[in-house]
């Protein structure tokens, strides 16, 4: 039987997790429970310690362009308040059902949405984080301003660690003006070579865009360019002239371009089947399409940063994974139980790196009490 | 010092005998980095030339229980790369090998003495490497990796940490170890950034690079005082404009720059402001008016528009020089490099004011106005009797004045030596914990660039076998408590 704990403070966070480790128990930590079934399936915890009522936002400093968020706060709900100044925190995921996403569970798991392109991911957005440990200790790393070289950055480590060093508090963020309008090139071929060539072309090219991305189903491919900034649909318009010199198809600009994102991001989630995120060199993106075409995928992706959200049949995966031997990685995300326990999720490679990961776990968490066994090599 | 003569014959077969100064002359220009006032002579300078020789170098150090520091271009400012007496100094400067460009991946492959401008110079003319510290000529990638090194083009480009995507790290056990953005597990590749050499040594550094920018627009103007060009800073900020560069600086030091640069800066302001705009032809070309707009309802007067890239050059002429150029307004000076929130500029500055008046100095204010990094000139005359201690408390009050406003005690140079002590005004014990876990599972014996960073040596715990002295307390660095 789970014990569920959920502390208001960071003080109480570090208390139930050094309670627990005191126990020799086990703790998962949960927040909007939108990603539950990524990772390694572990066995059932001990106690589960959700991040619900850690759920304010405690600084917006509009005029730096910073803020501080608990990490129980939706990311919906900081958009929102930050949108009604013009701004926004540059990290577009999908937020699941009832958009329950938390700020905590994004940057746990460093989750991201096409906005990546432009701004970077969570680990380049996060400027300070707090964490508690399972020795009772919270400790803060970085700090409240954009530019600070103080210390080690412990934020990026706790980024995409998936709990395993300890709860994530609070974090510190920058924000980006909000583009007052957008526009989308799109063009479309079968040929993945060409969305390639065509991908390539539009990143070299000084356009700014906000966004770069490809999808692939059944078959056919198509590339999308948003632009955002002062003149968007200039912007937009250049992008398609380059697509269409590049041999794309059906090539089209339109400022009604939120449901060609919506559907997108929606891409990176696989209600029923699975999810592999591959990530490539850029130059690889056409031995990716061709690769989750043989077996029979749909992909959403970055194109010009080669990270590649392949959705597919639970049977498929392995194949997928022999298909593409030389990538970086390929990290089954989301799938049935029984597939994570056949396949291992994160298939990070036994050498030095991992036991340096693993020396890490053992430092900020000697118990082993934090989500164990749900990351790589074990972790 | 028979261990140390056995290390040294040790560093000659790896290197060769040449590569390996122990006499002092030859050791001087090594003694400190570019924060001049720290000087140390090392037990050995090794001068590796393949990332396989540093990973020997280390490990020699490590079967010898020797720490070692790793050097670039020597050009740090918190005096991050100071030998170790009883250390080994490893000098990266002829690891300066462009391994691969692939402009097709946006990648280029680097050894890290390769120095900064040389990576945007193999990348050119279509593609470039945003950092851009202004010692830029001659700091080497190694070093910018140490530091997570900034420039005047970060607010809008960001740091190093953004675009390095790759790095061989040799750990000081010897163990080589890959790290990359896109691996699975955690990020060691940008915990790594700015650790400021104490976790290990970077022999192959993977970076991003970018598209030149269609157009670039650059804007000088003058302002009454600090306050309105601050004014002028938000207002475009507010207006949803990322500048590429936003560049602050004050009454005195205009004044010096002019005299030593005569790039023709007005005399009579109290404060030049540098906007300079890039990216595609028609955004800038919209945004540029947006800006000289703003500027002007800040009080903005003579705004004055490059025309052509050496009216540009001469405008960030002025800019550069402004370290150097305080040698005509006083014998010598602290850069202090301390960050605020932007919107607290007013109060810092005034807080600068009277602390400076109430110390007798003077302090010219340069600054990275877009994202609130200061860097205040401390100037002072050693000749006069307390002046450099003087002017050493209030560039340490400065920094106080920065964390009272919430900001950060450096944006760029580092803590190294010089801030350790500042640590523990802006982290507290627990913090200070979190870091030194972080160390410890890097380096648990304390070898890479100890007494940096952390602001009292700290052993590791849980060494496991039989009690070893350790190489620190043998140095005679730290006690077990």
């Amino acid at each position: 039987m789970t014990e569920v704990a959920r502390p208001q403070t960071a003080q109480a966070t570090a208390a139930v997790l050094a309670q627990a480790a005191a126990g020799g128990r086990s703790v998962r930590i949960v927040g909007g429970g939108t990603k539950q079934a990524w990772g390694a399936a572990a066995s059932e915890p001990a106690v589960t310690l959700e991040t619900g009522r850690l759920d304010r936002i405690l600084e917006h400093n509009a005029g730096d362009l910073t803020a501080v968020l608990e990490a129980g706060v939706p990311l919906a709900r900081a958009q929102a308040a930050f949108a009604s100044t013009g701004q926004m925190l540059a990290l577009d995921p999908p937020l699941g059902d009832d958009q329950a996403a938390t700020i905590g569970g994004v940057i746990a798991t460093a989750d991201s949405g096409p906005l990546r392109h432009r701004y970077g991911g969570p680990r380049d957005l996060v400027i300070g984080i707090t964490v508690a440990l399972s020795d009772g200790t919270v400790a803060r790393a970085g700090g409240k301003v954009i530019k600070n070289v103080a210390g080690y950055d412990l934020a990026k480590l706790f980024t995409g660690s998936f709990g395993t060093l300890g709860a994530i508090v609070s974090v510190n963020v920058r924000l980006h003006p909000r583009p007052h309008a957008s526009a989308t090139a799109s063009g479309a071929s079968a040929d993945p070579a060409l969305l390639a060539t065509a991908a390539r072309a539009l990143a070299a090219a000084p356009l700014e865009l906000e966004a770069l991305d490809v999808a692939w189903r059944d078959g056919w491919g198509a590339l999308l360019a948003r632009a955002g900034g002062a003149r968007p649909e200039h912007q937009a318009r250049r992008a398609a002239a380059l697509l269409r010199e590049e041999g794309l198809e059906r090539v089209d600009v339109t400022s009604e371009d939120a449901p060609l994102w919506e559907r997108q991001r929606a891409g990176q989630r696989s209600p029923g089947r699975a999810l592999v995120r591959v990530a490539t060199t850029p130059s690889a993106l056409a031995e990716v399409l061709r690769a989750a075409g043989d077996c029979g995928a749909a992909v959403v992706g970055r194109a010009a940063l080669g990270t590649s959200y392949v959705e597919l049949d639970p049977d498929a995966v392995a194949a997928l994974r022999e298909r593409l031997p030389n990538v970086r990685a390929a990290v089954l995300l989301d799938g049935p139980v029984a597939l994570r326990r056949a396949q291992d999720p994160w298939e990070a490679p036994e050498g030095p790196a991992l036991e340096l990961m693993r020396r890490v776990k053992r430092s900020f968490d000697p118990a082993g009490t934090c989500n164990p066994g749900s990351f790589v090599g074990g972790i | 010092m028979e261990n140390g003569a056995a290390l040294i014959s040790r560093l000659r077969a790896i290197c060769g005998a040449e590569h390996v100064l122990t006499h002092p002359d030859a050791l001087a220009p090594y003694r400190s980095d570019g924060l001049a006032h720290y000087r140390q002579t090392p037990l050995a300078a090794v001068l590796p030339a393949t990332g396989e020789q540093v990973r020997e170098v280390v490990r020699a150090c490590f079967m010898a229980g020797v720490p070692w520091v790793a050097r670039g271009s020597g050009t740090g400012l918190s005096g991050g790369a100071l030998p170790i007496a009883e250390g080994v100094l490893i000098v990266l400067a002829r690891l300066r090998r462009i391994l691969a460009v692939r402009l097709d991946d946006a990648r280029v492959v680097v050894e890290p003495g390769v120095t900064n401008l040389a990576i945007s110079r193999a990348v050119a003319p279509t593609h470039f490497y945003p950092p851009d510290p202004s010692s830029q000529v001659v700091c080497s990638i190694g070093g910018n990796i140490a530091e997570n090194s900034g420039g005047a083009h970060c607010f809008k480009y960001g740091f190093t940490t953004n675009y390095v995507a790759g790095l061989e790290v040799v750990l000081s056990d010897g163990t080589v170890v890959e790290l990359h953005r896109d691996a699975p597990g955690y990020d060691l590749l940008g915990t790594f950034v700015g650790s400021e050499g104490t976790l290990g040594v970077a022999t192959k550094i993977e970076l991003r690079v970018v598209p030149v920018p269609e157009t670039v627009r650059t804007a000088l103007a003058f302002f009454e005082d600090t306050g309105a060009a601050g004014e002028a800073v938000t207002a475009i900020v507010s207006a949803g404009i990322v500048p590429a560069a936003i560049e602050m600086m004050d009454r005195l030091s205009i004044r010096a720059t002019e005299q030593a640069t005569g790039a023709g800066y007005r005399l009579d302001a109290g404060a030049a402001l540098i906007v300079e705009l890039d990216g595609p032809e028609e955004e800038c070309a919209a945004r540029f008016e947006h800006v000289r707009a703003l500027c002007r309802d800040a009080g903005g007067r003579d705004i004055r528009v490059a025309s052509s890239e050496s009216e540009r050059a001469l405008i960030w002429k002025a800019r550069k020089a402004a370290f150097a150029a305080m040698g005509r307004v006083a014998p010598a000076y602290f850069v202090q490099d301390g960050v605020i929130p932007r919107t607290r500029l007013p109060e810092v500055l005034r807080r600068i004011d009277e602390l400076a008046a109430e110390h007798g100095l003077q302090v010219a204010n340069v600054f990275h106005a877009g994202d609130g990094n200061l860097h205040p000139l401390i100037c002072y005359d050693a000749a006069n009797p307390g002046e450099p201690e003087r002017a050493e408390e209030l560039a340490n009050l400065i920094l106080r004045a920065c964390l009272d406003q919430g900001g950060s005690i450096t944006g760029e140079h580092g803590v190294g030596v010089d801030k350790k002590s500042q640590m523990p005004a802006m982290f507290s014990e627990q913090d200070l914990d979190g870091f030194h876990r972080l160390r410890c599972a890097f380096d648990p014996h304390g070898l890479a660039n100890p007494g940096k960073v952390m602001p009292t040596p700290r052993l590791c715990g849980e060494v496991p076998g039989p009690y070893r002295e350790h190489p620190l307390e043998r140095a005679g660095v730290a006690a077990r408590l």
